[in-house]
């Protein structure tokens, strides 16, 4: 088969442009991967378009956390041998999985969902501080940990929420600011993490 | 085909999230005005940008033209402002100088005393540890620079000098109307002696001459809502961070009704 004739194929463009779209993969990687698709077995796609359609079909938020689930309670929430005395506050549900990783910390979490942003008009009521505040007040938790991005937007949410949460007497740290200022959460490898963690402060 | 490389200081107004770990980054830069420009990587630990075209940084900057969007190949901060970041209410009034700078600029018009005002607000907001006064002078300055200076000498509508009273002030007309004037217009308010005073007196001061004006809270209150109005009316729109800057003035309660059941 001639390929020039195959990538004008509209089945075969729409792929591509699809998985062009996606973060890491360039125009190369995404023809690589169509025409990959191509000459797999079709159960291979029939898998990957499962599992895709899969992830918007089952998912919720986890009525504790916040956090992305199937179930709810989420893993960790459900999980008897996490320290229920102990939440760290990240941004986003995938801010967890780095975190995870360092497998130092063993409490649980709560998802913002984004972080204020005056300048794009995000304010505080269009984050899920509401419902931190809400769970502060119901559960036996003692220490909070603020991990927001070290940005300027991560550091303004974790000052505000932290001056919301001083008057209940609950311990406020947040994460110790060896993390490169300006960066990404998502990014930061297991080391800078793992000492990010053991060095919080009181804020 | 080259591209030509420039090199200017600038600070950071503006940045969102570029593809998976890009900036875009708006700047305000000392020789060429506005200027949008990635930063590829930037959001990567270990990045050499990172922190150094972080949002309010004044960073000396080298630029690649691009086809459409300019390039950041190198940027070394020069000053990041840390008593800004070390707070909140500096931080949200540094959210607001940027949104501010933002929306009264166009793109690639060179503007050094533009460029020079920011930078001495920054510099000013870092150490004074006190933002509305600040902002207040900046406004008004920046006002002035852009040909918007408010008619605060004689009433904006018959030219009659003003007296020593109270008097008003009209955003439509573009200035302070006497007596006679403002009582009957309906877009008017009223402005106190002491608000024209020192708006006359911030006109004719440099920073550090405008900073010796104590103000009270209420004058404080009286000058803000006058200049919120009037950059209202400018611009025909309230700049988005004037929202959370009264949410924080207001002791930072979720919808106001936090405080009740929280405390
Ligand atoms: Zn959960
Ligand atoms: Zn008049």
């Amino acid at each position: 088969m001639n390929p020039d004739f195959l990538t004008t194929a509209r089945p075969i463009s729409r792929l591509i442009q699809e998985l062009n779209k996606l973060p890491g993969i360039g125009p190369k990687t995404a023809q690589r991967l169509a025409y990959h698709l191509l000459q797999a077995p079709p159960e291979r796609s029939r898998d990957l378009a499962d599992a895709v359609l899969g992830i918007k079909e089952n998912l919720k938020l986890c009525t504790i956390c916040l956090n992305i689930t199937d179930t709810d309670p989420c893993g960790l929430c459900a999980d008897e041998t996490r320290d229920v005395t102990k939440v760290c506050v990240v941004e986003e549900p995938i801010d967890i999985l780095p975190l995870e990783r360092t497998r130092k910390f063993r409490g649980l979490y709560h998802v913002l969902h984004g972080v204020i942003s005056p300048s794009d008009g995000i304010k505080p009521e269009d984050l899920r501080i509401r419902e931190l505040l809400e769970r502060l007040n119901r559960t036996g938790i003692t220490e909070v940990i603020l991990a927001t991005n070290p940005n300027v937007e991560g550091e303004a949410t974790s000052m505000y929420i932290q001056r919301l949460i001083s008057p209940l007497g609950i311990r406020v740290t947040r994460l110790a600011r060896g993390l490169p200022f300006g960066g990404d959460l998502e990014y930061a490898d297991d080391v800078t993490l793992s000492r990010a963690l053991e060095g919080r402060q009181e804020m | 085909m080259t591209s030509r490389v420039y090199q200017t200081a600038g600070i950071i107004i503006k940045r969102h999230k570029f593809g998976e770990a890009d900036r875009l980054l708006t700047l305000f830069t000392a020789d060429f005005g506005k200027v949008r420009a990635i930063a590829k990587g930037a959001m990567r630990p270990g990045s050499k940008l990172g922190g150094n075209v972080e949002l309010l940084t004044h960073s000396q900057l080298m630029l690649a033209r691009g086809r459409n969007l300019d390039i950041v190949t190198q940027a070394q901060a020069i000053d990041i402002f840390l008593p800004i970041r070390d707070s909140l209410e500096l931080m949200s009034c540094g959210f607001y100088l940027s949104e501010l700078v933002d929306t009264f600029t166009e793109e690639n018009v060179e503007d050094r005393e533009m460029f020079d005002l920011f930078l001495n607000t920054l510099r000013e907001l870092a150490e004074a540890g006190e933002g509305e006064r600040i902002l207040r002078y900046f406004e008004l300055r920046l006002l002035n620079h852009l040909g918007y200076r408010p008619q605060l000498g004689k009433c904006a509508n018959c030219s009659r000098l003003l007296l020593p009273e109270v008097n008003y002030f009209s955003p439509a007309q573009g200035g302070v109307l006497c007596r006679e004037c403002g009582y009957p217009d309906m877009g008017a308010r009223t402005i106190s002696v002491n608000a024209l005073k020192v708006l006359r007196f911030w006109l004719r001061s440099d920073f550090a001459t405008a900073s010796r004006v104590k103000l009270s809270i209420e004058l404080t209150t009286e000058i803000k809502s006058l200049m919120r109005e009037h950059i209202r009316y400018i611009l025909e729109k309230q700049l988005k961070s004037i929202e959370w800057m009264d949410t924080l003035a207001d002791g930072g309660h979720l919808n106001g009704d936090m405080a009740a059941d929280q405390l």
